[in-house]
């Protein structure tokens, strides 16, 4: 006979402590461990104070938990004028007494060392300050440092180390150290503190890839609790700190609309049974000049024409270009700028880094809230990113557009004239809903454009090879092509056509 | 004339001994601290600062390690760590002459 257990079981999800990296606190089931220390390792210039000011920031601003900030390499009045550009007004918290610092940076002084002591004389400040400020987080940056201070006495300062932890548990606070590293893959930190005080260890990153550098953040380790594995992309923003770009694959729960918007073109209309869905991404692929810009633009016209409002971020021609373009098709951005009804953006490629251009797209919609996207064209993104990368640039975006519930249409440039696939063709081609081939088609006696829709998730749709022309009012589908051929891919058209 | 500064009072040195409660090393440097005076015949002040009782002085001081001898009255501060057992050691880092007979 088994004796029934009335008595809940011991809760094992641990309280989370928001960071304020909101990707960060996806990745670690809703935010550090509360009670527990947290090692933060980096390369100088990594991040981790700015990190480390964002954990206190944001118990502070959001949720009324005060904090205490021990610094062993800048002064509090360093850290002060660092952090402002993030947003940070940090005075104001110490004036309001909800930010208590303890100022072990170095001071210029005479100092040796004669027999024995320990850093009680620490412990009693940060002890002080905590209690004062009623502290719930606590950051210590960086340790490296006080080992430095100490260079003599190493074994001495792991010991006293380990004493401060736990009596900072003791209290209850929330513990974030950070931890100088010699290299982005060697051993996780210089002293190895790690290993002796760390619940959890955390890894900031500032690689050099491909020419460029990639700041990422990885969870190395959980004590007691899951996390997500991997390195994530993150950027630092002024106004705003440390901001992680979210990897879609913890969100795939978009609701699948079945909500239908036109393409802004009658004839593709038809082609699709009504139009693309509200939170879809459709992709155009085509070589250059087939009309991969005319589609876009046929795409935000419509938007606006229904009273939508619309985005284009153009990545591959001016303002002026696109503007003189929309026109020769009867489209006039002006006039839909000038009513509020569109924003076009156009920016190199190189200018920033791609988790810039992803964060920049998303803030751009928060800001203008439009109904629909379009991105002119990935292939120029592509050109600076390695191949993962830009994967999960492209996860990101598909996954924010769909959340967000806009209609999204981004174009692909193939990279031969006649036939071919662009890589970014293979990537997104599993992550768009809709895919829209262009084709030059070479008959004998012309040059044609074709146009075919080769997939549209959820939908039934003509798979016709369609024939189109270009004039003064934009795309006009003609008749099919029955004839073409076999450049829509391998598995489409009759390879004997002649 | 020493390289330690006269205090206002009565033109004695003055220094401070920042400690952290009743540890061994705070009741060595207790002992430590009258065995400095006795052997400069009486003519050195040394506050003695519980961090534990008032942690602003360390705070204010910048005190990390426990215990340790002090002298805040100069710029920049000299600052001796340690237990300051070896008498002639911390005699000689602040510039003391022994005033004592004993050897």
């Amino acid at each position: 006979m088994t004796a029934v257990n009335n008595e809940p079981p011991a809760d094992p999800v641990l309280e989370r402590v928001k960071t304020g990296v909101e990707a960060f606190d996806d990745l670690v089931m809703g935010g550090l461990p509360r009670g527990r220390t947290t090692i933060v390792g980096g390369t100088p210039g990594s991040g981790k104070t700015v990190f480390a000011t964002q954990f206190l920031a944001h118990g502070i601003t959001e949720l009324d938990e005060p904090g205490v900030f021990v610094t062993f390499e800048e002064s509090p009045e360093e850290i002060e004028v660092n952090m402002a550009s993030f947003g940070w007004d940090i005075r104001r918290w110490k004036n309001v007494a909800k930010l208590a610092f303890v100022d072990a940076s170095p001071r210029d002084s005479d100092q040796i060392v004669v027999g024995d002591f320990d850093l009680a004389g620490l412990l009693a400040r940060i002890l002080h300050a905590a209690r004062s400020a009623k502290a719930k987080r606590i950051v210590l940056d960086s340790i490296t440092q006080l080992f430095d201070h100490f260079i003599a006495d190493q074994a001495l300062v792991r010991r006293e180390l380990l004493r401060i932890a736990t009596a900072l548990k003791g209290e209850g606070l929330t513990v974030l150290i950070t931890a100088e590293r010699n290299s982005e893959y060697g051993e996780i930190s210089r002293h190895r503190i790690e290993e002796f005080v760390a619940d959890n260890v955390v890894i900031l990153r500032n690689a050099l890839d491909r020419e460029r550098r990639r700041r990422t953040i990885e969870v190395l380790k959980m004590r007691g609790s899951r996390h997500v594995e991997g390195e994530i992309p993150f950027t630092l923003m002024s106004e705003q700190g440390m901001v992680a770009v979210p990897l879609s694959s913890l969100r795939l729960e978009q609701q699948s609309g079945t909500k239908r918007v036109t393409s802004g073109n009658p004839e593709l209309d038809a082609m699709t049974s009504g139009g693309f869905f509200r939170d879809s991404v459709t992709l155009v692929s085509g070589a250059t000049g087939t009309g991969k810009t005319l589609l876009a633009t046929h795409f935000l016209a419509g938007g606006v024409a229904a009273g939508e409002r619309a985005l284009l971020v153009g990545y591959e021609e001016s303002r002026g270009q696109l503007f003189r373009n929309a026109r020769s098709w009867g489209v006039d951005f002006e006039a839909m700028e000038r009513d509020g009804r569109l924003k076009v953006i156009c920016l190199y490629p190189e200018a920033q880094s791609l988790p810039d251009h992803l964060l920049m797209i998303r803030e751009l919609v928060e800001e203008f809230g439009p109904q629909r996207l379009a991105i002119d064209s990935l292939s120029a993104l592509e050109r600076i990113a390695p191949e993962t990368g830009f994967r999960e640039f492209l996860i990101s975006l598909t996954s924010f557009i769909k959340k967000r519930e806009i209609a999204g249409l981004c174009s692909a440039t193939d990279k031969s004239l006649i036939g071919g696939h662009s890589a970014s063709e293979q990537h997104i081609s599993t992550l768009t809903d809709s895919i829209i081939l262009l084709r030059y088609i070479q008959k004998v006696d012309a040059l044609h454009r074709g146009l075919m829709v080769l997939k549209m998730r959820g939908s039934d749709h003509d798979k016709q090879i369609r024939r189109f022309t270009i004039d003064g009012s934009g795309m006009h589908l003609g008749e099919p092509l029955h004839d073409a051929p076999d450049i829509f891919g391998g598995a489409i058209g009759d390879s004997s056509a002649k | 004339m020493s390289a330690a500064s006269l205090s206002a009072s009565n033109g004695h040195p003055s220094l401070r001994l920042y400690i952290a409660g009743e540890t061994p090393g705070a009741r060595r440097a207790l002992a430590n601290r009258r065995r400095l005076i006795k052997a400069l015949d009486g003519a050195l002040q040394i506050e003695v600062i519980d961090i534990l009782v008032r942690p602003e002085e360390a705070e204010q001081a910048g005190i990390l390690a426990t215990p340790t001898l002090s002298d805040d009255s100069i710029h920049p501060p000299r600052r001796l760590i340690g237990d300051i057992s070896n008498l002639a050691e911390v005699l000689a880092y602040f510039g003391y002459d022994r005033k004592d007979s004993t050897r």
